[in-house]
């Protein structure tokens, strides 16, 4: 059973040659991208070590296959916090011992560089994303929206929204426009009043929506002029307007952030390596080179100062990160136990919400 | 028996007295012809077998474990023992005792440390969600260490080991095969006592959504025969040069990327689109009414069945190219009107094609994922999306299982409601 499971898990999977030494199961796209130029390319110069890169839609998916069926391909994979912890608490990943993660260059202790929850049993973050309300600059020439209040505000600010379709962050999003303080929006969701309370304010502006399922659609929708306003990830919203001069400025009041991370599948094959790759690519100056290309933020406080310009300009990047501190002001850290506990609850409510 | 070295006994064997036939050799005719069968079939199988064995491996294997997932989860009893030893003593309505609960603790403390916890907390989830947490901080609390009376130490840690729904859920759960995630699929939920019951009004959306693509994809067969029906026609009748030409139009959408249709009909159908904008500038729409055409159940229709057009202009194509014109015009000559001879004598001959581009048409459009995803918005969405999200983003993949297996069940009671009423011998795909 075992032996065939992990046969037709095999056939699914990319092929990796057999002299790897280390696969890296990443995400592909401008994402993937930082992670070869910042940390596989320096890291083979620097140790002589190959890294092989292959690509998943979200790795967590089939790292859940390889381990069930026994036939582990991969030895570090980047995944979301959520996968992670879900992943790390069903034992399907290999613990990470901290101290293997490099101090930062003054000296600090990594436990204490890394921002919180960044470092967990079998996780290592590597950057912070958010999801963030982005508008259509051209398309409100007076008064410019500034809080997730104007998000659901149609009057002041007339036109189409588009938000993810899913209970993740829209729930929180519509309790703090709602006047509920980002500190206690988890708390409040916990109780069935709250999630009544977020739906209430969702039903203000359902007609407005239109729902994205993949990251690329809401800049693309921007650009289109079928919506003013977008509630997406940071990075699609940050590639339009810089890549491609889009109008497009950011809201971070209100920003909902989450982490990604390197994970090692239990049993990988080339754990040693693994972890050389892991300090090698979690150390200060890594995680700032990978937030040049793309504008997820460091998590090790230290890696803030080290950022530099945005790939090739001139324009310093540390503005468009979320992990700045000016970015941060009025920040919500996405709470996984909350999401990983009412996921499937909340979806299912969702989408019957939608549909009626 | 014969000695065929003596070839007088080989003769006289031709035609024994008994008319037993054998061959020339002696054999017995029927074991000769059986035996020389077998070998042809031996070949064939041999033939075959590298198909069989991908089929096996690649199709029918990895379905039958998906499958199987939707009515066994040993998530719960193989890491909690004890406890599922101890629901299975005691009938339900027992109330926890202190065996029980030193049941409890003791599985919890074993699968904290085996990094199991996770799977029992995920697999109680399912059932009562909030509950993984549950597991998962108890898990870390008592790797910290737990003294009796555990009773007492658990609802220290947390007071929801007190709930009656997380006993029951457990109770359920410490059996590896299960019909809930069935239930679930169909809206429906165990309450405390065991009973089967409806789940809240504002849960409930799979059957819904079974209701939904199955209506929505009998009307887009429906939509694609009206459409598809014609072409197929002027096709079949136009002079083979022109009617090649016309078949590369229908062949070259058939040929492009799935993903770039869908993105067409987004271009052409967003209000700030294409369609929208030729009927403002025509006038025939102000500028502030552009019509809502696509995020909707609009656009998943729209674009599904153009997606699905060539899978029944196909078939159709093919089989009126068999039909012999003469038998119209025989209706003709013999006094029928146009739409008679159409009706009695034409579209009777296409129903093996119509047949065959219905089902492929319909069984498509059941399973269909990413159309109604990019184009569906709130009100397109179909059952396949909601197993999506449960294989990709819950990862509770015993309820993608459940669904998936509903559908398929739903799927092969239809072809065999089809077979009943119209017959599969009468389909022809070509």
């Amino acid at each position: 059973m075992k032996r065939t499971l992990a046969l037709t898990t095999a056939f699914g999977l990319v092929a990796m040659p057999a002299f790897a030494d280390v696969n890296l199961l990443s995400w592909g796209g401008a994402y993937g991208n930082s992670h070869v130029e910042a940390y596989a390319k320096p890291f083979e110069a620097e140790s002589g070590i190959k890294v092989n890169i292959a690509d998943a839609d979200n790795p967590a998916t089939p790292i859940k296959a390889m381990v069930e069926a026994g036939n582990v391909t991969s030895d570090i994979a980047s995944v979301e916090y959520a996968d992670a912890v879900r992943l790390c608490d069903e034992g399907l990943l290999e613990l990470i011992d901290e101290s293997v993660l490099a101090p930062a260059d003054d000296g600090t202790e990594a436990a204490d560089d890394f921002i919180e929850g960044a470092i967990t049993d079998c996780f290592v973050g590597t950057d912070v994303y958010s999801m963030i309300i982005a508008y259509d600059d051209s398309k409100f020439p007076d008064a410019k929206p500034a809080t997730p209040a104007d998000f659901f505000d149609l009057e002041k600010f007339p036109g189409k929204r588009t938000m993810r379709k899913g209970a993740k962050f829209n729930l929180e999003l519509a309790l703090m426009a709602d006047g509920v303080p980002a500190a206690e929006v988890y708390d409040l969701l916990e109780t069935p009043e709250g999630v009544d309370q977020a739906f209430a304010k969702l039903d203000e502006i359902k007609s407005s929506v239109i729902w994205w399922e993949a990251g690329a659609q809401p800049p693309q929708l921007l650009a289109d002029g079928e919506v003013t306003m977008a509630y997406a990830f940071n990075g699609r919203i940050f590639d339009a307007a810089q890549g491609e001069g889009k109008p497009f400025n950011i809201i971070w009041d209100g920003q909902i952030y989450e982490m990604e991370g390197w994970v090692i599948p239990k049993g990988a094959p080339n754990k040693e390596e693994a972890l050389e790759f892991v300090t090698f690519s979690t150390a200060s100056a890594q995680q700032a080179r990978a937030a040049e290309f793309i504008s997820y933020g460091p998590p090790r406080r230290s890696a803030a100062a080290l950022v530099g310009n945005i790939e090739g300009t001139e324009e310093p990047m540390g503005p468009h990160l979320p992990t700045t501190e000016e970015n941060m002001s009025n920040a919500l850290g996405s709470n996984l136990d909350f999401w990983v506990d009412h996921d499937a609850e909340l979806n299912e409510r969702f989408n019957s919400w939608l549909a009626n | 028996m014969v000695n065929s070295s003596d070839p007088q006994a080989a003769t006289t064997v031709v035609t024994p007295p008994e008319g037993r036939l054998t061959t020339a050799d002696g054999k017995p005719l029927a074991w000769a012809l059986a035996r020389s069968q077998a070998r042809a079939k031996r070949r064939a199988f041999l033939l075959v077998l590298p198909l069989l064995g991908f089929i096996l491996i690649t199709f029918v294997v990895p379905i039958g474990q998906m499958l199987q997932r939707s009515f066994y989860n040993a998530g719960f009893p193989a890491n909690m023992p004890e406890i599922s030893q101890w629901f299975a003593e005691n009938p339900r309505g027992t109330d926890p005792d202190d065996a029980a609960w030193t049941a409890l603790a003791n599985d919890l403390l074993a699968s904290a440390e085996a990094r199991t916890i996770g799977v029992v907390g995920t697999r109680i989830n399912y059932d009562v969600p909030g509950t993984r947490s549950l597991f998962t901080s108890t898990g870390r609390k008592v790797r910290r260490g737990i003294e009796p009376p555990y009773r007492e130490a658990l609802l220290e840690m947390d007071e929801d080991w007190g709930d009656p729904r997380v006993w029951s859920a457990m109770r359920e759960a410490s059996k590896p095969v299960t019909a809930n995630f069935y239930l679930a699929a169909v809206d429906r939920t165990r309450a405390d006592d065991g009973s089967i019951e409806q789940v809240e009004p504002r849960q409930r959306i799979y059957v819904m959504l079974f209701m939904r693509t199955f209506w929505l994809s009998l009307l887009i067969t429906g939509l694609t025969f009206l459409l598809g029906f014609p072409v197929a026609h002027l096709l079949a009748t136009l002079p083979m040069r022109k009617s090649n030409l016309l078949m590369i139009l229908v062949l070259l959408p058939f040929w492009t990327s799935l993903l770039v249709r869908t993105t067409s009909w987004m271009v052409l159908l967003q209000q700030q689109g294409v369609v929208n904008d030729i009927l403002v500038w025509l006038g025939v729409i102000g500028g502030s009414q552009r019509l809502q055409m696509i995020y909707n159940q609009t656009g998943t229709i729209i674009a599904m069945t153009h997606i699905l057009l060539p899978f029944m202009i196909l078939p159709l194509y093919s089989v009126m190219r068999t039909i012999n014109p003469s038998y119209v015009r025989a209706a003709r000559s013999l006094g029928a009107t146009s739409w008679t001879a159409f009706r009695r004598i034409y579209f009777p001959q296409t129903l093996p094609g119509l047949g065959a581009g219905a089902l492929l048409v319909f069984i498509l459009a059941v399973g269909y994922y990413i159309t109604p995803a990019l184009v569906g918005g709130s009100s397109g969405q179909l059952i396949s999306n909601m197993i999506a999200m449960h294989m990709t983003d819950t990862l509770n993949w015993s309820m993608a299982a459940a669904l998936a297996a509903l559908l398929l069940g739903s799927v092969l009671i239809l072809y065999w409601l089809y077979d009943r009423l119209v017959g599969v011998d009468n389909l022809k795909l070509g």
